[in-house]
């Protein structure tokens, strides 16, 4: 399991601008390097990020070969009520790892 | 996003250079009158942003992989760290500020890695990690953070007074096809560029570090190879006496400077 850090604020107000920071562990891997034996070293990157706000897609992005290892991809939503952000991450291996986070809305 | 960030990095470098070339005229120095700086201060502002913040610092994913491995049993003995150590918070507090340190198994100088295998050998009864494996740098890493904003405190055992001076004189040593010594660099020429890139001053203060070039974390002797293969010497091999006599003299030059572990670097 890729490790995360994920900052939401814990608390907002009603209407408020929350800036949404994560962070995964992963190689991102790009297809294009070779390994010591001359091979390709097969692509494996995170493709595909998502998150959700009760159960409302709220941001998604697509990631290509270019972007580093361990990317950190930061957002903002307008907080409207209390609950749940879910998070996850997709890779070329078919893994993805769900991340969620509270948020009580004042 | 990381191109554009990327790009925005050095536009900072940039201002922070006409800042540095503005009061190196009046001697840049703390009110104290030391003029050392550590490499945070020549980094741009959003590369510093994102050490200081826990949730950017990518050296933090290694920190927490370091705490899991900190309660994980091991070994034949199937011990945890943990297990004799207990909080790492409160047992390891101003622990890494100490390395390296003398080692009365050896008689010389070993580095927090070493430390660490050392007792993972005879306390765990398990096989060393290998020099900038994943698990070693973890360790060392979540080690030492429980010893940031500490000064360094390398330099006042007299047992380690020869090391040290072993150290200094590879400090000063020209070496390689192009004839230079470390203190060529970090000591004549901190805060002029070399290529696209800003000299600093050589405090090791934050190792391991996450070296967004590498995309990854490394030890200092990692950092060193690089140095030594840049100037195109031949570099020491991990973990050979005279790269950490070289860690230990960088260590005492560092003395009292605060702890950055784990920092990010360019």
């Amino acid at each position: 399991m890729a490790r995360t850090l994920i900052n939401v604020p814990p608390t907002a107000k009603r209407g408020e601008v929350v800036e949404i920071k994560t962070l995964i562990s992963h190689p991102m891997e790009t297809g294009f390097r070779t390994g010591p034996d001359g091979a390709l070293i097969p692509r494996d990157i995170i493709h595909r990020f998502t998150c959700t706000y009760n159960g409302e897609e709220i941001f998604s992005a697509d990631l290509f070969p270019a972007i580093t290892a361990n990317p950190f991809i930061t957002f903002t939503t307008v907080a409207t009520e209390s609950g749940e952000l879910a998070l996850s991450w997709t890779d070329d291996k078919g893994q993805t790892q769900m991340e969620t986070a509270k948020i009580t809305v004042e | 996003m990381s191109a554009g960030s990327r790009r925005l990095s050095f536009l900072g470098v940039g201002l922070v250079m006409s800042a540095l070339v503005g009061s190196a005229a009046v001697g840049l120095a703390d009110a104290d009158g030391d003029s050392r700086r550590s490499g945070f201060d020549f980094m741009g502002p959003q590369t510093q942003a994102m050490q200081g913040d826990d949730t950017s610092n990518p050296g933090m994913l290694a920190v927490l992989e370091g705490e899991d491995i900190w309660n994980r049993k091991a070994g034949a003995a199937d011990k945890s760290c943990a297990d004799c150590h207990g909080d790492a918070a409160r047992s390891m507090h101003g622990v890494a500020a100490h390395y390296p340190a003398f080692d009365t198994g050896t008689g010389g100088p070993i580095n927090l890695d070493q430390r660490i295998n050392t007792c993972r050998e005879k306390n765990q009864e398990a096989e060393p990690f290998p020099w900038e494996s994943e698990e070693i740098l973890a360790l060392s890493a979540y080690v030492g953070l429980q010893s940031r904003g500490l000064p360094v405190q390398v330099g006042d055992d007299t047992r380690l007074a020869g090391a040290i001076k072993a150290g200094g004189e590879a400090f000063h040593r020209k070496q390689g096809q192009l004839d230079f010594s470390c203190a060529d660099c970090h000591d004549a020429n901190w805060g002029r560029k070399l290529g696209g890139s800003v000299i600093p001053q050589g405090h090791a203060t934050g190792y391991p570090i996450y070296r967004l070039e590498w995309q990854s974390m490394g030890s200092l002797q990692r950092r060193l190879r690089n140095c030594m293969a840049g100037g195109r010497a031949e570099p020491y091999s991990y973990g050979s006496p005279e790269f950490v006599e070289l860690e230990l003299y960088l260590m005492s030059r560092s003395r009292g400077m605060a702890v950055e572990t784990p920092a990010v670097r360019p």
